[in-house]
């Protein structure tokens, strides 16, 4: 396994000293390891599905975690601010309906379950794609990813299908506190989702073309980790939002 | 709620450790263990497990139950999906424990300061 960095010189000035060769390079603790050493240690730990001393990405941390990993667990750990922001701001404001009808008489229970039991499904998907790229199977990680992400489309479809019921029916953004605070709630999550809809295109897309560098399966599951967050939110907006009657 | 909520989980939890693959404990950490975690076929019957706590919530709904018993169940129920996806699909159950240090931070976090925003706007007086 080489560990090098790309040459920074243009290409129309070919470079034979700009690559680094990463085993021969002091660490981070001023120790020079020896060549070799990391293919030793791929060596004894085989493939590593959940890399978390760096591994493929030659990243020696103070922790023997992955940074990917950190980060992602922490900008998941900020989004629950966020979401509870909102949702939170719509617990106060979801009484404040003048002008349109009141929440349980515009929601649709029977299409929202059968929305979040698709969002719940697709959540599974999502885990046997990470399955699968731990086990190297990168055709049955696409087709998991792919399915991963029509389940996420229907229901992004069931959501803007819902609103467009809610416009006809009188409530629109700027009706009245209720409609502002339900749409920026429900709206924030829908983006979530289409955002990672796109991840999950751009990911198959990358697996087929054999284009992503380093651990693969630490890339699948860093986007899984993603997905699964966006279906705890929609876990609580289910229940707080549609089933717990204003 | 709180006490029969963690005895409910604490017996998911002994349900679904019994779906872990065999020659693979679901308390050792990530590090050295490469493929962690539940089987397809577990990860199908969490899943079930899920749908059918879904399914539920909605029963609830169509229910007359008293106001305390309902906001309860669903209450529960919600944290119970909660915990399930992310001990078992985000794999915190199997990982190391500074992600799930890290992921509960944020959410205890949240949960207080907008609890005391919401205790501010009187949010949960009876009025």
């Amino acid at each position: 396994m080489a560990d090098t960095v790309a040459p920074t010189t243009p290409a129309s000035e070919p470079d034979t000293t700009a690559s680094i060769d990463l085993a021969t390079t002091p660490d981070i603790h001023g120790q020079s390891p020896t060549p070799g050493a990391h293919d030793d240690h791929a060596d004894h730990h085989g493939y590593d599905g959940h890399d978390d001393h760096g591994g493929e990405h030659g990243h020696a941390t103070s922790t023997g975690l992955s940074n990917n990993k950190l980060a992602m667990w922490m900008f998941l750990g900020s989004e629950c601010l966020l979401f509870g922001g909102l949702i939170s701001t719509y617990m106060l404001y979801r009484g404040r309906h003048e002008g349109s009808p009141s929440p349980s008489q515009l929601y649709n229970i029977p299409l929202t379950s059968v929305s979040s039991f698709v969002l719940l499904m697709s959540s599974l998907t999502m885990v046997l794609a990470v399955s699968s790229a731990q086990r190297h199977d990168d055709r049955n990680t696409s087709t998991w990813l792919t399915v991963t992400a029509l389940l996420g489309a229907t229901f992004v479809g069931a959501q803007v299908f819902e609103f467009t019921e809610f416009y006809h029916e009188g409530l629109g953004f700027t009706t009245n506190l209720f409609g502002s605070s339900f749409f920026t709630l429900t709206g924030f999550h829908g983006v979530h989702v289409t955002v990672g809809i796109v991840m999950l295109m751009a990911l198959v897309g990358m697996i087929n073309r054999n284009k992503i560098p380093g651990n693969k399966a630490e890339v699948v599951e860093m986007i899984g980790l993603y997905w699964h967050f966006v279906d705890i939110v929609w876990i609580v907006i289910f229940t707080l939002v549609y089933l717990i009657p204003s | 709620m709180s006490s029969e909520t963690t005895e409910i989980q604490r017996q998911i939890s002994h349900a679904v450790d019994n779906l872990v693959e065999p020659g693979h404990t679901v308390d050792e950490p990530a590090s050295g263990d490469h493929k962690h975690g539940l089987t397809d076929i577990g990860y199908v019957k969490v899943a079930a497990m899920l749908a059918l706590m879904t399914a539920l919530e909605v029963t609830l709904t169509y229910l007359d139950l008293p106001g305390g018993v309902f906001m309860t169940a669903l209450l529960g129920l919600m944290v119970l999906k909660f915990w399930t996806v992310v001990s078992y699909f985000m794999h915190l159950k199997f990982d190391n424990p500074i992600f799930t240090k890290l992921f509960y931070t944020g959410l205890i976090l949240a949960v207080l300061v907008y609890s005391a925003a919401l205790l501010t706007f009187q949010f949960f007086s009876p009025s």
